[in-house]
């Protein structure tokens, strides 16, 4: 599997390491009331789509970025590649 | 002063640097270059900006690229990261030097000892690394670089001279496995 990464381009997805669902971005906030509930859902609760999946890799072998890769779970193809760090800031994250 | 005597080893543990050489290419063992790593701090992206080209005389290289000029090379490593080489002889205390050019603006941190260099040169030289990794030499112009892995290691290729000079960084306390690697890779391709 090639995934395209958005700085250097088309790499072989062994350089990746796998690490889940992009909801983990959503870290809830520890002091709300209901934080305990909001944790359990965001530590334990997974969707498991048969197709469309946003997810977090990781390019361990290379330039060491986090990326959100949208990829197909039946066909695997790959639709988009984002780093991470744009996405976070784009739902509001400073970092 | 405490008087050391103290005597430095090559990350390969000889006194002097290692070469082999075979037919259509040598390899270098390289111990005369200081490397820092250099890291923009997000808070302060303009002066950071700014400064780069104040000190080293030359913009920071976008992704997958190197760029030099004067004593310094860059390499970049990652989103806002650079690696920084300069000869040993005169920054010996590079992370301080770099430090110094751009103040809060970067984070610098000293490598030189972290990693072993090879570098490998000749006409045949993209023959060795069709064997060692995965990364397209093919593509891979001058002043190229990008990290790759290397007998399960780590290493950042960089592109001196497109199918003539590359040099390799692994890290150091593997420095023998690396070279073991480049040179049984040699002597399968040529």
């Amino acid at each position: 599997m090639i995934i395209n990464h958005p700085l250097l381009g088309p790499r072989d997805s062994q350089e990746f390491v796998y690490l889940g669902d992009a909801s983990l971005i959503d870290r809830p906030d520890w002091q709300a009331e209901n934080a305990v509930d909001q944790f359990h859902e965001y530590l334990y609760q997974r969707t498991n789509p048969a197709g469309e999946h946003q997810e977090l890799w990781f390019h361990e072998q290379g330039d060491r970025s986090w990326l959100v890769v949208t990829r197909n779970t039946l066909t695997h193809e790959i639709t988009a590649v984002e780093l991470a760090r744009d996405v976070a800031r784009r739902r509001g994250r400073s970092k | 002063m405490a008087e050391h005597r103290l005597k430095p080893i090559t990350p390969l543990g000889g006194d002097t640097s290692r070469k082999d050489t075979f037919q259509g290419v040598t390899i270098t063992e390289v111990v005369d270059t200081a490397l820092a790593s250099l890291s923009a701090r997000a808070s302060q992206a303009a002066e950071f900006r700014a400064a780069a080209p104040k000190f080293f005389g030359f913009d920071l290289p976008a992704p997958a690229r190197s760029a030099s000029g004067g004593d310094y090379t860059a390499i970049w490593t990652g989103p806002e990261q650079w690696f920084i080489e300069a000869p040993f002889a005169t920054h010996e205390d590079i992370a301080r030097i770099v430090k110094q050019g751009f103040g809060d603006a970067a984070s610098v941190t000293e490598q030189t000892d972290g990693w072993g260099r090879f570098d490998l040169e000749g006409p045949r030289v993209r023959k060795v690394f069709e064997i060692l990794s995965n990364l397209d030499l093919e593509k891979l112009p001058s002043g190229g670089a990008s990290r790759t892995v290397i007998e399960h290691l780590g290493c950042i290729l960089v592109c001196r001279e497109a199918g003539a000079r590359y040099s390799v960084y692994g890290p150091r306390s593997s420095a023998a496995s690396l070279h073991h690697a480049l040179v049984t890779a040699a002597k399968a391709a040529l």
